[in-house]
């Protein structure tokens, strides 16, 4: 039976390449909504991310079961957003945004009175960061604001959207969290920019940023700036400021083409190396697999990016390519904030590595992500060529 | 504008819209390569530097203390020894609240504040997570104490280490000294590494001449550290090499009995093997206890040491420095013999006073009539003092100087022993350099008779006797026959009689000055008469009586009322047998008065015994 005697509005990648010849799982998963290569994505980043923290956690199967269970909760997260169809999150991204910019301020206010930082709301059972809810509302404000306009936008739309990014960055900054505050103005800016500004606007945007950077500098906190004078030269300072990459850069760099072995790292094992589960986990996996298992690692995080891709590609309306654009292109962004700090060419911002290092809230957040583009994805109308 | 809403959407926009997705692509692969590029850096390129640096963090070298030689003396008897002790040490990182711990510790065990600055200050020192001692030398009662309530005192606990004890106590405090803790300033000299494991260090006598050889050769262990330093595997061990073990020459019976014979004076004894300068006793008296001073002596009980009367951490017999009186008479007729060639039967006419030609001066004899006409033989036996002015006054200070100086006088012996002092004896050079004034012609007479400027050590002397009876073979003190064990790598002793330098001596001018050594103690006109009854051998001897105090010209010293600060230093210098020596022996008694009746009593009970002879001296 040749496939192309299939009918046109059933012509879907997926289903000539998968569904039809696969059978019943596919059909299932097609059902549910859910993207069969990106979950496999997932699923071997886990995977490799499950190897390398039972290491790092100094062989815990109980933290390695705890982040198992985190990961059962994220995707069944993740497979909830996928029944949502994209036109429920373009009508409900305005309230989304609405609510997230009120917790931030209250956190923010709540953090004024106790006279601390603080990032979390603590609702009884969980605490809950509105900062992770912002990683996907703002976004899904922007594309929701640009996709009711003409487009490229005009200048006047730009800074709108522009202010649209900044209330809830500049709040999260404040907290303080200035790397949570960038990833969520990248993920913002990253939906203007495939909105089709204007590249001179672009230019003229770099240029002002640059300019602007003196003044951020003079209005940020000391720890902040230390962290990136630290960046610069680690060494001024080996047992205080510099600690933490001197150690990372040891741990990587004595791990070599082939590594030491899993769970024989010493820099990890003798927990020279700090917050190795979390965000310095590259490091562990570095020091461990060598330069053989981070390019593979590298590769693993290249395929989810891939799919991630052709679902933007495939996309049907500006609003869903806008949004599946910003979210992709900021996953890739952590990976290279994290990495980048961790191999000692970022500063130290407190950014894990996505779906690797321990903790569930990124996680949660990031498979909510993943959640919406299977959800642009698999709820696509069927296109008559 | 187009309403990109719709499926069917601009081409132009889409195409814009794939642009730059395609930029994102290219950038995301940009920085990808960047990173890759970033990871080929540090994981090839700077793999040795970084694989370096990740063995230097987790390799520690932790030390394994040598265990510290043993010292015996010649018939084997352990004379510093190395036993267990108990010891109560805190582990800082384990105590709740240490403050607390150490006032209960002082209420249990009666700490001192003194234990617990000490404790404080090497606390500083160690990782919180080392033991650091408290109290060492815990008593059983302690022990005991201690034990019922070590679960109310978590982190503090009773251990085993080595430390040194002296067996003998007192009996050898000047000789084999003692060990006490490093102190600042010994860990400035120090190789940090030989002694990191190690507490105690040589800080007086033989534990302080011979530290290199007794300490050993630290070992090593390689210990796989984490981030705090606490180890969490072995990986490899160099184990410590023992210090060498010290065979002295002394023999403690004999030390036992010249440390009894001196009694309660203050004085020095020192027994010596003329044919090879081994040292057999070696006693100085006040005495003190080396032992306490292992466990940290108090600040109180040291001062009270150091400033006690007699000064009992003083070594007489290596550092005490006396005019040696007539002692000296036996050399410096050896000097008129072989320099001036006078021969024995050279008579002076002794009127019991002696006066330079063309002064008034009158240099007194000891006997106030005079030993009237007396050749070498009668002069030495009965210490006449005018024949040696007379010989002094022929020789010329310097002279009489070059000739001493053979016999050591003027030099350190070499002993194998810390802080000796080198004595004096003058001549013109020395004084025009020291006193910057000329060489007056009465101090060579009374240099003559080993008073003025003349100084010398219980020890020269024993010495210079060891190699009149030797027949002029300078021989160098010591008190370590040999070492056992240890590092290769040291020098250990050795010892070559045969490179001793010799000094020609005519047999018959020999024959002559201890024909009438053996009559100082042997003949009826002899000093030390006293000590000839009952001996079945005989000996060789001079007494000497060290002036203290200078009698004016006219005054009359045996009619003095003088007290016993000022009273005259005995001495007396023999050896035995005298056909055959085999013993060389100097005595040296502070404010004794004379020393045939003082000293010669002395030296013939050590004689005795190491001769193998017991009669009691009368």
């Amino acid at each position: 039976m040749p496939t192309w005697d299939i009918p046109m509005q059933f012509h879907d990648p997926d289903l000539t390449a998968l569904q039809m010849e696969q059978g019943p799982l596919v059909r299932w998963m097609r059902r549910w909504h859910i993207d069969l290569p990106l979950l496999f994505c997932l699923l071997l980043l886990s995977g490799a991310a499950f190897v390398i923290l039972y290491s790092a956690s100094g062989q815990s199967l109980v933290v390695v079961g705890r982040q198992c269970m985190r990961l059962v909760l994220a995707l069944g997260i993740m497979v909830t957003f996928a029944q949502i169809s994209p036109r429920r999150f373009r009508e409900f991204s305005p309230a989304l945004y609405g609510v997230g910019v009120a917790l931030l301020a209250a956190v923010l206010l709540m953090g004024m009175i106790s006279k601390g930082a603080q990032r979390w709301l603590d609702l009884g059972i969980l605490r809950f960061q509105p900062s992770e809810l912002m990683k996907i509302a703002t976004p899904m404000m922007v594309a929701w604001f640009l996709s009711h306009g003409a487009l490229p936008p005009n200048f006047r739309r730009v800074l709108i959207a522009l202010v649209v990014i900044m209330i809830p960055a500049a709040l999260i900054a404040r907290q303080p969290d200035l790397g949570t505050a960038v990833l969520v103005a990248a993920s913002g800016g990253a939906v203007i920019f495939l909105a089709g500004i204007p590249w001179h606007y672009l230019l003229v945007m770099t240029g002002l940023g640059g300019a602007l950077l003196p003044v951020l500098w003079y209005f940020m906190h000391d720890y902040q700036r230390n962290r990136i004078l630290t960046m610069l030269n680690p060494e001024a300072d080996p047992l205080g400021k510099g600690y933490h990459i001197i150690q990372s850069k040891i741990a990587i760099g004595s791990g070599g083409i082939y590594g030491k072995g899993w769970t024989h790292g010493t820099q990890a094992q003798l927990e020279f190396l700090p917050e190795k589960s979390t965000d310095f986990i590259f490091a562990v996996f570095a020091e461990e697999f060598g330069l053989i298992g981070c390019l593979i690692l590298l590769l693993i995080y290249l395929l989810v990016l891939g799919r991630c891709f052709y679902i933007v590609l495939e996309a049907q309306d500006i609003y869903s390519r806008l949004l599946s654009g910003a979210l992709t292109a900021t996953f890739f962004v952590y990976v290279f904030v994290n990495i980048g700090m961790v191999i000692g060419i970022l500063p130290v911002v407190g950014v894990p590595l996505p779906l690797v290092s321990y903790g569930g809230t990124s996680m949660v957040t990031l498979l909510a992500g993943f959640g919406i583009l299977m959800s642009i994805h698999t709820h696509r109308r069927r296109m008559p060529v | 504008m187009e309403d990109f809403d719709r499926y069917g959407s601009s081409v132009n926009a889409s195409q814009d819209f794939i642009q730059r997705i395609t930029l994102i692509v290219v950038i995301i692969i940009f920085l990808s390569l960047l990173l890759v590029a970033r990871l080929v850096y540090l994981q090839v390129a700077g793999f040795d530097h970084y694989e370096t640096l990740s063995q230097e963090n987790r390799v520690k070298i932790a030390p394994l203390p040598p265990v510290r030689g043993i010292i015996y003396d010649r018939h084997g008897e352990v004379l510093a020894d190395n036993v267990p002790t108990y010891s109560l040490e805190i582990t800082p990182e384990r105590v709740v609240d240490l403050e607390d711990t150490l006032s209960r510790l002082q209420s249990l065990l009666g700490l001192s504040d003194d234990d617990i600055a000490r404790f404080r200050n090497q606390r500083s020192r160690h990782k919180s997570f080392e033991s650091v001692p408290v109290k060492l030398q815990l008593s059983e009662d302690e022990i005991a104490a201690f034990s019922v309530r070590m679960p109310f005192f978590p982190g503090v606990e009773i251990r085993a280490r080595m430390i040194r004890v002296y067996p003998y106590g007192d009996l050898l405090g000047h000789v084999v000294g003692y060990v006490g803790r490093i102190s600042e300033s010994d860990m400035a000299t120090l190789d940090p590494d030989a002694y990191s494991g190690t507490y105690h260090i040589g800080k007086s006598g033989l534990e302080k001449n011979y530290e290199a050889l007794l300490h050993g050769v630290a070992g090593y262990e390689e210990m796989e550290t984490n981030v705090q330093g606490r180890a969490v595997q072995v990986l490899g061990t160099t184990p410590p090499l023992a210090g060498s073990d010290l065979y002295l020459s002394l023999d403690v019976r004999l030390q036992r009995i010249a440390m009894d014979a001196l009694g309660d004076w203050q004085g020095a004894l020192v027994a010596m093997e003329p044919s090879s300068g081994r040292i057999l006793a070696l006693a100085s008296k006040p005495a003190f206890d080396p032992n306490p001073f292992v466990y940290g002596i108090s600040h109180k009980a040291y001062d009270a040491l150091q400033n006690a009367p007699g000064r009992p951490l003083y070594n007489r017999a290596v550092r005490g420095l006396y005019p040696p009186g007539s002692t000296v008479k036996p050399f410096v007729s050896l000097a008129g013999l072989e320099v001036l060639g006078l021969g024995s039967e050279h008579t002076v006419f002794c009127p019991g006073y002696y006066q330079l030609p063309g002064s008034e001066h009158k240099y007194r004899d000891w006997r106030k009539g005079g030993h009237g006409t007396v050749n070498l033989g009668a002069a030495l036996t009965q210490s006449c003092d005018v024949y040696y002015y007379d010989m002094a006054q022929r020789l010329g200070i310097d002279r009489l100087q070059s000739y001493m100086k053979r016999f050591g006088f003027g030099e350190r012996t070499g002993v194998d022993m810390d802080g000796e002092n080198r004595g004096l004896f003058p001549n013109q050079a020395w004084k025009m350099k020291q006193r910057k004034q000329a060489w007056y012609p009465g101090e060579t007479l009374i240099a003559g008779i080993g008073q003025g400027y003349v100084q010398a050590t219980p020890l020269q002397l024993a010495r210079a006797v060891a190699t009149l009876a030797n027949r002029g073979r300078l021989v160098t003190p010591y008190l370590v026959d040999r070492a056992e064990g240890g590092d290769p790598a040291l020098p250990h002793p050795a010892h070559d009689v045969s490179a001793l330098p010799q000094i020609a001596i005519r047999p018959e001018h020999y024959r002559a000055v201890v024909d009438a050594m053996i009559n100082v103690v042997h003949s009826q006109q002899g000093t030390a008469k006293g000590i000839a009854q009952g001996l079945e051998y005989r000996i060789a001897g001079k007494t000497g009586t060290a002036q203290v105090f200078t009698v004016g010209q006219n005054q009359d010293y045996k009619s003095m009322h003088i007290d016993e600060a000022m009273r005259d230093h005995a001495w007396f210098v023999a050896f035995a047998p005298a056909d055959n020596p085999s013993i060389a022996v100097s005595v040296l008694i502070e404010h004794g008065g004379h020393g045939g009746s003082v000293a010669a009593p002395m030296a013939r009970k050590v004689m005795d015994a190491y001769l193998g002879y017991t009669h009691a001296v009368p």
